[in-house]
């Protein structure tokens, strides 16, 4: 139930990330969700990607910083109060979220949650019945 | 091994009287061979017969590299013309280049005093060495090379650049000896690196590695990289290129070659020599070199000189590291700043490449000093929280060390440009207005 999210070092300079999706698009691989967390010097890239293993190595071959991080992606029903109902659960568990993004739109919202503790939150979260995105699911 | 232990383990008595006839005979040379040379002295009242001892050389004119220009290109020479035959020149960055003039006989010597250095070493006539300093007018490629030869070893004159083809012959042609600046050494272990040659297949052992003032905590660096012991040499083309100093296995200071090149310290401020052990500019004056022999040379290098018997047996002055360059010591905010000192902290730290560059500017009348690093692919996190404290983490090592503190600038890998030849780390802006 894990899905491995790249980590891009990036320079705050033009044309970086413009750089970064034509090496994707060019390999072939899909981008399905990213975030970037920026400071004035630098940012973060981080992104969920349809072919991950290949995404870093090509990444990698343009001189990139690239690491891997395991992070889950929870289904939540597009509905008030859906997401704090599973918050609830992270947080009495006693896990920290060092971070998340997410998208909804139509039925479902989709969120990618990065925990200091991963396996923990998959088993709080299945165990509490709240659907997971497998990284199968997610590409296709 | 000793190349030559007459020379190098002589009695200090010994080695001032000769010194001292060697001197004089300089003295004479230039002052009835060269113009400049007898003006100055006439200026300063002295003549060659006020020259008994070495130590009349303090009443002697400094030379330096403004007079190397001022002369250019021959005006320095003590030796007509046809008794040159080669020239060398510094790269003129800075306007002139600065052109020294080599007869048969200075080639000798550079040959006999390179020889010393590779064999302090440890190399010798069974060892495969190659050359990746400059060849041309560098001094480094062809010093190196002759050194090489006399020793009875094998040269690979590679000159730099061509990095692919550089590693592909240190490895078939098994070489032992690597020999160029230590920055493109880095260079080279990186590229080794990223090759996927696996360090097995290369016989390398010992770096000869110069032309640039480097730290100890770049050896630790390039030793681990290259599984290599790393020595210095030093050496300057106004002097004679490589081969004026050396270290030993005791790795404790370079060896003079002080039969040929006399050193002193001096107070850089008021030109008076330094007591004995005390770091200062140091200065040089050549005792042997025939073409264009230079008394007094101020070479803007700060060290010390040290003048115990080393372990390795010889009784040669040894000068400690070069702390930077009287010219090279940025003053930023009124704070004296050696790029040796960023040099240190920078490979001290695990999480940082060895590879940096110094931005200096003036904004508002205020001095700016950015200093770019680059962290290692293992270390970037995907974390802002951790890449933000790996910033201060450096700034606060840096300002330890330097007493000011830098805007420090995580940078992309490889993104810090990586020299073939002399490492420029530094942009003063400051200078340019």
């Amino acid at each position: 139930m894990l899905i491995t999210q790249l980590s891009i070092f990036l320079e705050n300079k033009k044309g970086r990330f413009t750089e970064v999706a034509k090496i994707l698009g060019d390999a072939n691989i899909n981008m399905i969700a990213f975030t970037v967390a920026e400071n004035s010097d630098f940012g973060i890239l981080r992104l969920i990607v349809s072919e991950p293993e290949k995404a870093k190595q090509v990444l990698k071959e343009y001189r990139y910083a690239v690491s891997t991080t395991d992070v889950v992606c929870v289904q939540c029903p597009n509905v008030p109060g859906s997401l704090a109902k599973i918050m609830n659960h992270i947080t009495e568990a006693g896990i920290f979220v060092e971070y998340m993004y997410a998208f909804s739109t139509g039925e479902e919202a989709l969120i990618i949650v990065r925990p200091d503790n991963v396996e923990l939150t998959t088993k709080v979260l299945t165990d509490n019945n709240i659907g997971l995105l497998s990284a199968d699911k997610l590409v296709k | 091994m000793i190349w030559n232990e007459k020379m190098e383990c002589m009695g200090r008595e010994e080695m001032r009287q000769l010194q001292s006839e060697r001197l004089k005979e300089t003295v004479e040379k230039v002052y009835y061979n060269c113009e400049p040379y007898r003006k100055r002295m006439q200026e300063k009242g002295v003549t060659p017969d006020d020259i008994n001892s070495i130590d009349d050389i303090v009443k002697l004119p400094f030379t330096s590299k403004k007079d190397l220009r001022d002369y250019y290109p021959f005006g320095l020479l003590s030796t007509p013309m046809s008794e040159i035959v080669r020239l060398h020149a510094s790269s003129g960055t800075t306007g002139k280049p600065i052109v020294v003039g080599y007869t048969r006989g200075d080639l000798k010597i550079w040959d006999e005093v390179g020889a010393r250095c590779f064999t302090a070493y440890g190399l010798g006539k069974q060892d495969v060495i190659q050359v990746s300093y400059g060849y041309g007018l560098f001094t480094g490629g062809l010093g190196a090379h002759g050194a090489v030869e006399t020793i009875g070893g094998t040269v690979i004159p590679m000159s730099s650049g061509n990095t692919e083809k550089q590693i592909m012959l240190m490895r078939d042609f098994g070489a032992v000896g690597l020999a160029c600046t230590p920055s493109y050494a880095l260079y080279l272990a990186d590229a080794m690196r990223d090759s996927n040659i696996s360090r097995d297949e290369f016989k390398l052992k010992i770096g000869v590695f110069g032309a640039e003032p480097w730290t100890e905590e770049m050896r630790k660096e390039l030793e681990s990289k290259l599984g290599i012991k790393a020595y210095d040499i030093y050496g300057l083309t106004e002097i004679i290129g490589p081969g004026v100093a050396h270290e030993c296995e005791c790795q404790n200071g370079t060896h003079i070659c002080e039969d040929h090149f006399f050193p002193e310290i001096i107070d850089p401020e008021t030109g008076e020599p330094m007591p004995p052990g005390e770091y200062g500019e140091l200065v040089f004056s050549t005792i042997t070199k025939e073409g264009m022999p230079l008394l007094r040379f101020r070479t803007r290098d700060l060290t010390r000189l040290v003048y115990d018997k080393c372990k390795c047996g010889r009784t040669s002055v040894r000068m400690d590291r070069i702390l930077g360059r009287s010219d090279d010591m940025l003053i930023i905010r009124g704070v004296n700043v050696f790029p040796s000192q960023v040099e240190s902290v920078i490979c001290e730290m695990p999480e940082l490449e060895p590879h940096y560059f110094i931005n200096v500017d003036r904004v508002n009348n205020l001095d700016t000093f950015e200093i770019l690093v680059e962290v290692k692919d293992e270390f970037y996190s995907d974390e802002m929280t951790k890449m933000i404290s790996l910033r201060k983490n450096i700034i606060h090592r840096l300002q330890s060390v330097i007493g000011i503190s830098p805007d420090v600038k995580l940078v992309e890998p490889r993104s810090i440009e990586r020299s073939q030849g002399k490492a420029k780390r530094v942009n003063d802006k400051r200078k340019l207005k």
